[in-house]
């Protein structure tokens, strides 16, 4: 058995419906794209869940580090001028 | 369920009493863990077991119940077999990939399966004989297992815990299937319902089995809780489920095999449960070391999967790379 190479393992994303996103939704091992998409089908979709599937091989996925979590997201914290609640205006303008 | 490339990025983190406090506070503080965060080894290696068994259990479960997919007495009861074994081997992949993030591989717990050393549920080292284990599997079997699951879904790391929650969805299903096959042969004729009752009297205890050693002696529990692993001790979770279980079987006019179990108004804080009977530890250690019933069938079995697959696996792998050695030119 340890003789076999091993199966490259695929990220799977689903999309539930037209007009959504395709989300990911875990991982399987298979040969190539087209054995990847048919168990991707057969393990994640039977209850309807999508109509759509996407499989990415997984060393092809680059990560952030999660060690620099801090200063990449962090400065994102304080700019609160982003947000349109930063910005007084007079309640009679109505919706804007 | 993440890059590969990432799995067991951070084996060589140092567990000073520093970090193992930052750690435990990110675990109180409810936040959850993912694959690439540093943590303790420890941490780590009970999550393998753990996941690793749980998947092993997933895929060993479906040979008890794969037995009877071309004896279901109708087309309904076969297309709800065939629908909840696919299910639990769809279980055992979510969780093997679980169990990949925290850097073990797929071949090294096929192999640890095979070879006997990782251990699986004993529940399914006990034998199917009647049509009616089918229904008191679901409902007792699929029942305990959602009791254990739920809590799960809770889990401190989060690639388990998100199994889990898929898992629970689907696994609702299968119990009450179970129980409505069982419900049918009460209502049936007397033999039926014999059928039933001699089934439950096998399964019962084995059942209680299923949620592990007494809290007094298991080795991994105060850990598991301290870590958010687990969120409610073995005992509490049986307890839960003898109380959930026993009104199920009245309801339908089964006994079950305890002259021991009596309600207990002042147990759980109040509320009320049941006492119960001695659980036999001898026989659930002897099944847990390999001498139940079927220990031998259910590795064969396994074994002659993989072996038997093994041309397919190479074939669609040389393909593959035919594929792509032709695409490259
Ligand atoms: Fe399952
Ligand atoms: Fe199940």
């Amino acid at each position: 058995m340890s003789t076999e190479p091993s199966m490259p393992l695929w990220e799977v994303f689903i999309r539930p419906r037209v007009g959504l996103h395709h989300k990911h939704v875990g991982s399987l091992h298979a040969a190539d794209s087209t054995l990847a998409l048919q168990a991707a089908r057969d393990v994640y979709t039977r209850r309807e869940e999508g109509d759509s599937i996407w499989v990415v091989a997984s060393k092809n996925v680059h990560a952030s580090d999660p060690g620099k979590a801090a200063e990449n997201f962090d400065p994102a914290g304080d700019k609160i001028y982003r947000h349109p609640s930063f910005y007084d205006i007079p309640d009679d303008v109505g919706h804007m | 369920m993440y890059s590969q490339g990432l799995i067991g990025a951070d084996n060589k983190t140092e567990e000073t009493q520093a970090f193992l406090d930052a750690f435990q506070k990110r675990i109180d503080a409810e936040e959850k863990i993912e694959p690439n965060d540093p943590m303790p080894l420890a941490y780590r290696n009970t999550l393998i077991r753990m996941i690793g068994q749980h998947a092993h259990s997933e895929i060993v479960g479906m040979l008890p119940e794969g037995n009877w997919i071309t004896r279901a007495p109708t087309l309904r009861r076969k297309v709800a077999l065939l629908a909840k074994v696919q299910d639990e081997g769809g279980h055992g992949l979510y969780l093997y990939s679980a169990a990949e993030t925290l850097g073990v591989s797929r071949e090294q717990m096929t192999e640890e399966l095979l070879d006997g050393t990782a251990k699986y549920s004993s529940i399914f080292n006990y034998p199917t004989p009647t049509w009616a284990d089918i229904g008191t599997i679901g409902w007792l079997v699929d029942g305990a297992a959602i009791m254990n699951q739920v809590p799960l879904c809770r889990c401190s790391y989060g690639p388990y815990a998100r199994a889990m929650i898929r898992v629970c969805k689907e696994e609702s299903f299968h119990q009450r299937q179970g129980y409505e096959l069982v419900k049918t042969l009460c209502e049936g004729t007397a033999e039926q319902k014999a059928m039933a009752q001699d089934s439950l009297d096998r399964w019962w205890w084995p059942s209680l089995m299923m949620f592990g050693p007494s809290d007094t002696d298991s080795q991994h529990s105060d850990k598991s809780m301290q870590w958010k692993i687990k969120r409610f001790t073995n005992d509490e979770l049986r307890q839960k489920f003898i109380d959930a279980t026993v009104p199920q079987a009245e309801l339908i006019g089964l006994t079950v095999p305890d002259k021991d179990l009596t309600w207990n108004p002042t147990k759980n804080r109040g509320k009320g449960g049941y006492d119960f009977g001695e659980i036999n530890w001898d026989e659930f250690w002897r099944v847990v070391q390999g001498h139940g019933l079927m220990n031998k069938d259910r590795i064969a079995a396994r074994k002659k999967a993989w072996d038997e697959g093994a041309w397919v696996r190479e074939a669609a792998q040389a393909y593959a790379a035919k594929q792509q050695s032709s695409s490259v030119a």
